[in-house]
């Protein structure tokens, strides 16, 4: 079957069972709840006074009774400087657990050591909202045999909520914690700030497993984490490699490419009609994106604009927005350097929230559905806007969906900035390879050569015209770039499944066909 | 004007995109030796495959005295870019020589004399002392620049950021240039992340008469044009003065008076200049 988008999409796939295709970004939505019920939340009870601490993670994870077939769970915020990961699934292959469901907020470079168990089939199945390094490579040449599914950060605690993704064991590595699990990740030698992902994972496992490399005596505060889902408390030496986890300021890019572009996209912004006294903003943590704030920042001051909330990703060069009285609020679902971390402990205007209050599609309004402006990079973008970031050039998984699709979906005004090509590679096609955000919600796509308004939002174009701002035809952008770069050739592909995009709402937009070259 | 070197195929494709005014795709000094040949020929298959959007595009050729000057004409010459820039121009006569070479070249492919401009480059002592009639040698001489650090290197100094060892050249070469009613453009910035020293030598630039600086990095290119865009008051008081001009024109008047202060033809032509910069037209 077909979805909106025209991709083809399976109906049924052994093991993963019946897919619902993509209606559209609001479709179901419109609907006002969601078809699925939310399954209820384990029913625990503990004895008063009884002990949470273990002497060892593996202690913990033989209290938690992991079986084959289980799901465990784990969270990004320690990026690539985590080691909990690899830790708690050695540990269930030497128990010799099989069949592993692995649900992890996202997967990183440093996860690349657990290849060894998806080939051994000690992991079966894959949830995430991203796949990088050895992994990603190895996955999409078909070393598992159930497709991964990759879904939104929004979509994953809806997954959670509707049994989709059903945590038996969730893994809460925390900078500090207490001996009840009251747990935070914002101060301790591995700080890394919020830790909203995890907060839908202590709500829903079975079996909930703080795990901290520093003890505070009780209570942990802030209670970013709190001690009525926590079933266990293990205290290691170390929860991960401090230098890869957070460290001193995110620096806004010297690339001349990126700033051209930033510079665009920030000019853009001005004369959307959405930069005006209390807008609201959020942008990624690099490149091009992370240089849009700096030319809106300069832009803010110059008109005197105060912005309501930042939001998402969270850099050291919002929370000197913040400083400087430029926005009211950073609501923080997720801290991207050591000075965030020192921002959202001291100031009570740096808030951290969980992920279903950052963008879960299914409630009474998510935070994303409050944004104003979006700034949101890309791997691939098409002329129908379609927006790719799981995909490389070379067919393999190697992005993140992340809050891509959530922030879209709910920004007034999301924009896209890319390159229009890296390196030889164009980055405009005719079709993407991967569609992971649909081009209805996207408004803008920026490259160094101009401004592409998607043409269902005229509006938009006539004002940047006004403005005197450079915009130009996606079609006419591709054919240029095709000439400088010549066109890619197409790549090859088996018809086995190796990947599932689900969109926010749980429809799949699209699916990833294994790579043919080996 | 954006440096690019020549044989950095990167740079080049996207030399269009930042907005300089002027492209230099350069063959000579930011080549090395070994890479003339393959500098040469991607010059030559960018300038006619590559969209520069408005930017005006110039070559900086090597030097005839150097085994590489004419190949560089015979290869870009047929290709008419806005402009051939000579490095280390030291004398009319040579620059002469280089025009007649030139204008030999068109002659064989059917081309004519008066489209592509040669830019002299001053980087040299004796070049600075032969500035004036360098620039007036030839129509074709369509701009002047001044080499910061070739020069402090043939007098053997230390180029410093108050740029007091060059001043003099660059005042006389601005002088040169104005006498001719000609383009002039100043040195490079050398230290890219220095961003308040890329502004104050930008507007001592424009205060003594460059009309426009070179950049090493596309990052100072905004810093360039902010400096030289009028500001809105400038625009304002401009604008009022040519509309006040036209309208005592039609009325037969020379000159006047604007809030006390006297107007007249120098004033109304400074005037004329803020407001072609800033691309705005006076109707009455």
């Amino acid at each position: 079957m077909k979805n909106s988008l025209g991709r083809e999409i399976p109906e049924y796939i052994d093991g993963i069972g019946k897919l619902e295709p993509f209606e559209g970004a609001w479709a179901k939505l419109s609907k006002g709840w969601m078809d699925e019920p939310t399954i209820p939340a384990p029913n625990k009870a503990m004895l008063p006074h009884q002990s949470k601490l273990c002497s060892s993670l593996q202690e913990a994870i033989e209290k938690a009774a992991p079986k084959n077939g289980m799901t465990i769970t784990f969270h990004h915020h320690l990026r690539d400087g985590d080691i909990l990961l690899v830790m708690a699934i050695t540990i269930l292959h030497e128990m010799g657990i099989r069949d592993i469901t692995l649900a992890a907020s996202s997967l990183n470079d440093c996860h690349d050591p657990i290849l060894p168990f998806i080939q051994d089939g000690t992991i079966t199945r894959i949830w995430s909202s991203g796949i990088r390094g050895k992994l990603g490579r190895a996955i999409s040449r078909g070393a598992m045999k159930l497709p991964v599914i990759i879904h939104s950060h929004g979509g994953r605690v809806r997954a959670i909520h509707t049994g989709r993704i059903q945590p038996d064991i969730a893994i809460i590595a925390a900078s500090a914690a207490d001996c009840e699990g009251n747990a935070t990740g914002s101060h301790g030698k591995s700080a890394f700030g919020s830790i909203g992902y995890a907060v839908i994972d202590a709500r829903y496992a079975k079996h909930v497993i703080v795990v901290t490399d520093n003890l505070v005596p009780y209570p942990c505060i802030p209670l970013s984490i709190t001690q009525n889902f926590i079933d266990h408390v293990v205290v290691l030496d170390s929860i991960g490699d401090t230098s890869k986890i957070a460290s001193g300021t995110t620096r806004i890019t010297n690339s001349p490419m990126d700033l051209r572009i930033a510079k665009l996209a920030a000019d853009a912004i001005e004369h959307s009609g959405y930069f005006e006294q209390g807008f609201s903003f959020q942008v990624g943590a690099g490149g091009a994106s992370l240089a849009v704030a700096k030319f809106i920042r300069e832009k803010m001051k110059k008109n005197q604009l105060k912005g309501s909330f930042m939001l998402g990703g969270v850099t050291s060069y919002c929370v000197d927005m913040l400083e400087e009285g430029l926005f009211e609020t950073i609501f923080d679902v997720q801290s991207f350097d050591a000075a965030v971390s020192k921002s959202l402990f001291n100031n009570r205007r740096h808030i951290e929230i969980p992920a279903a209050l950052y963008a879960n599609p299914f409630n009474c309004g998510c935070m994303t559905n409050k944004l104003d402006i979006v700034v949101l990079g890309a791997l691939e973008v098409d002329v129908d806007f379609n927006v790719n970031v799981i995909t490389g050039s070379e067919g393999n998984i190697r992005g993140a969906s992340g809050g891509h699709s959530d922030t879209a979906s709910g920004a007034n005004l999301t924009v896209v900035v890319c390159p229009s090509f890296r390196g030889r590679i164009p980055i405009i096609k005719n079709s993407v390879h991967t569609v992971v955000t649909p081009g209805e919600s996207v408004h803008v796509i920026v490259t160094e050569r101009g401004i592409c308004v998607n043409p269902l939002y005229p509006h938009l174009g006539e004002k940047f015209r006004n403005a005197g701002l450079k915009v130009v035809d996606i079609h006419d952008l591709k054919k240029e770039v095709d000439g400088i770069t010549g066109v890619s050739r197409k790549l090859k592909f088996t018809d086995k499944i190796v990947g599932i995009i689900e969109y926010r709402d749980g429809t799949i937009i699209d699916v990833i066909y294994e790579l043919e070259e080996k | 004007m954006l440096y690019i070197p020549g044989n950095n195929p990167a740079m080049l494709q996207q030399g269009g995109v930042y907005g300089a005014d002027s492209l230099l795709l350069d063959l000579e000094d930011a080549v090395a030796i070994n890479q003339k040949d393959a500098a040469r020929i991607l010059v030559r298959n960018i300038i006619q495959s590559i969209d520069f959007y408005d930017a005006e595009v110039c070559v900086r050729i090597n030097h005839l005295s150097t085994p590489f000057g004419l190949a560089d004409l015979e290869a870009i010459v047929p290709l008419q870019p806005d402009a051939i820039r000579y490095p280390k121009t030291e004398t009319a006569t040579e620059l002469l020589e280089l025009i007649r070479i030139i204008e030999s070249i068109e002659d064989k492919h059917n081309l004519p004399h008066n489209q592509m401009e040669i830019h002299a480059m001053i980087e040299t002592a004796l070049g600075v002392q032969n500035v004036f009639s360098i620039a007036g040698c030839s129509p074709r001489v369509g701009a002047l620049t001044i080499g910061g650090q070739d020069l402090t290197a043939d007098m053997n100094i230390v180029y410093t950021p108050d740029g007091a060892g060059i001043d003099f050249a660059r005042k006389r070469i601005v002088m040169a240039a104005k006498a001719w009613k000609i383009d002039v453009i100043d040195t490079v910035f050398p230290d890219i992340n220095d961003e308040a020293g890329l502004i104050k030598e930008t507007e001592y630039a424009k205060k003594i008469g460059f009309t426009g600086k070179a950049v090493i990095n596309p990052r100072q290119i905004d810093i360039i044009h902010e400096v030289y865009t009028p500001t809105d008051e400038e625009i304002r008081k401009a604008f009022r003065i040519v509309k006040e001009f036209m309208v005592n024109k039609n009325a037969g008047i020379g000159v006047f008076a604007i809030d006390g202060k006297m107007i007249d033809a120098p004033v109304v032509a400074r005037a004329q200049y803020i407001l072609e910069l800033a691309n705005v037209k006076v109707e009455i």
